[in-house]
């Protein structure tokens, strides 16, 4: 059952992540490093959320695997894929799947940031197969 | 300081409603209250605590504790989504262990099927992130139940078992929405709506509510109403944390049901009857895991077969038809939960679902976003 594209709605940065969506426009995807505990998180935080220290914001490459997965059927913007998506460095996203065969998706599949545009806000990273 | 032994179910209510277009939420709520008060044989003026959650409108227990003309000593507005109840439950359980209240109203109502609203993330600091993404309940779940498929091999038709046993139940409760028994193959051959949850796997959509109270060992005593005790009683809070810790498969009640059960002193083969909260066929089987009625990845093989359904089954479960049935008012399943495990304890089941002598019952729950952030409360109650 297919209806009109999903609608994207503009993200609402605030004064903490205001950066992140900076960076987007620009085509990159920040995660959060922590150097006083060394582990990366996503979505980034000013304070890392494994210590409370200052973390710093870095480019992810933007590489991944689907660590699972799920193609709403019905309702508007049908069919669309949610998914968490485990990237290399670590981290896992909570993502969409930009895809015009959502049958052809399964878990452990390499996917890539792909930045999308939303609806007169800054660009949104989703992820397609490699 | 154990909360075993320290406090009563005394009133338990379930608002017979499951469309009510003519009546607010806040008066859901005062019928509610009304319905358990009159069930416990108590009246308003002795409540001296009041609990509730997001579904009650206003600000955080002030509006409804002014509306309902209650003068209490102690409010608690814990919101953890539908397991809301159960864990309101165990903090009042432990307010009058601490001498804090002694008659504790705990009420849950509103009206989405009346008037329909979506998952909205508001300010949360994740909205930014996820806002965009379009998670609903059923994708969301959806993934988790896409996770345990292939990390264990768990089928759609496993999962059609819950839903069978659920609507077994369901067909004796004259307030259920869905009354027919349904087979694996109507499960599986119903709309998919979300990979891999068809909408039969799906919770119905219901107005209404419903009301506890909680008293003191004393006030339980000198009321005429079986004594539920509250034995054990655990919760906690579970997400991605930073992404790193993202495990789609195991839930909060790995950590609220193994607690309350420790406090219990009881383990899983002790109980005879479970109300597990069922928002989705998945939601069951994982808590089932979870709360150790099986091995991690077993429940699928647990729930086949017809395991589940009172009479037949090995472990009866959600005697009322549960939300997949039932009711599942204001999406929020947890004081169900509750209600239907204390009828159980009390005898008050239907006779067709009655687990005989019933003495020891589990009531569990997941709310808000199981893949993503939930939180789970679990209690073991006890009839003495």
């Amino acid at each position: 059952m297919m209806s009109e594209p999903r609608k994207i709605p503009a993200p609402q940065p605030n004064v903490e992540n205001q950066r992140f969506f900076d960076a987007a426009a620009e085509g990159k995807l920040l995660i959060g490093q922590c150097d006083a505990c060394g582990r990366p998180h996503y979505y980034p935080r000013a304070l890392c959320p494994f210590c409370l220290a200052e973390s710093r914001w870095v480019e992810s490459a933007g590489k991944g695997a689907i660590y699972s997965l799920s193609t709403m059927r019905r309702g508007a913007g049908a069919p669309y894929t949610l998914a968490w998506v485990t990237l290399d460095e670590g981290p896992a996203v909570l993502t969409n799947i930009a895809t015009d065969d959502h049958d052809a998706l399964k878990i452990g599949q390499r996917v890539r940031v792909q930045f999308t545009p939303t609806e007169g806000g800054p660009p949104v990273p989703m992820f397609a197969p490699e | 300081m154990s909360i075993r032994n320290k406090a009563y179910i005394s009133g338990a209510y379930e608002h017979p409603t499951r469309l009510a277009p003519d009546k607010s939420t806040p008066q859901l709520h005062a019928e509610c209250a009304a319905g358990a008060l009159a069930d416990a044989g108590l009246s308003l003026k002795d409540v001296d605590g009041y609990f509730c959650a997001g579904d009650a409108p206003g600000f955080g227990g002030m509006s409804m504790v002014d509306y309902l003309g209650l003068n209490v000593r102690h409010v608690d507005s814990t919101e953890t989504g539908g397991s809301s109840y159960i864990l309101h439950v165990s903090h009042a359980a432990q307010a009058i262990a601490a001498g804090k209240c002694s008659i504790a109203l705990i009420t849950l109502a509103g009206r989405p099927r009346s008037e329909p609203f979506g998952r909205q993330l508001g300010n949360a600091p994740e909205a930014p992130f996820e806002g965009w993404v379009g998670q609903s309940t059923h994708n969301s779940y959806g993934m988790c139940a896409a996770r345990h498929m292939h990390e264990y091999g768990t089928t759609s038709e496993q999962l059609a078992w819950i839903k069978v046993a659920a609507s077994h139940h369901a067909q004796y409760n004259p307030h259920a929405m869905l009354r027919d028994i349904v087979k694996v193959d109507d499960v599986i051959n119903s709309p998919m709506i979300s990979d891999p949850l068809h909408r039969l796997d799906c919770c119905v959509v219901s107005d209404g509510g419903g009301a506890l109270l909680v008293v003191s060992p004393d006030v339980a005593k000198s009321l005429k109403r079986p004594l539920v005790a509250v034995r054990g009683a655990g919760e906690h809070v579970k997400g991605p944390r930073g992404g790193m810790n993202l495990d789609l498969t195991t839930s909060a009640a790995a950590i609220s049901g193994p607690a309350a059960f420790a406090e219990a002193g009881v383990t899983p083969a002790d109980i005879q009857y479970a109300s597990i909260y069922d928002s989705f066929t998945i939601t069951v089987l994982i808590q089932l895991e979870d709360l150790g009625f099986c091995e991690k990845g077993d429940g699928g093989r647990f729930v086949a077969d017809g395991n589940l359904i009172s009479g037949t089954g090995k472990l009866p479960f959600n005697t009322d038809g549960g939300g997949l049935c039932n009711n599942h008012p204001t999406n929020r399943g947890g004081i169900t939960k509750v209600i239907e495990a204390v009828r159980q304890l009390r005898g008050e089941a239907h006779p067709a679902v009655q687990v005989p002598d019933c003495a020891l019952a589990v009531a569990t729950g997941i709310g808000g976003a199981l893949g993503a952030r939930h939180g789970a409360a679990t209690l073991i109650l006890e009839r003495q």
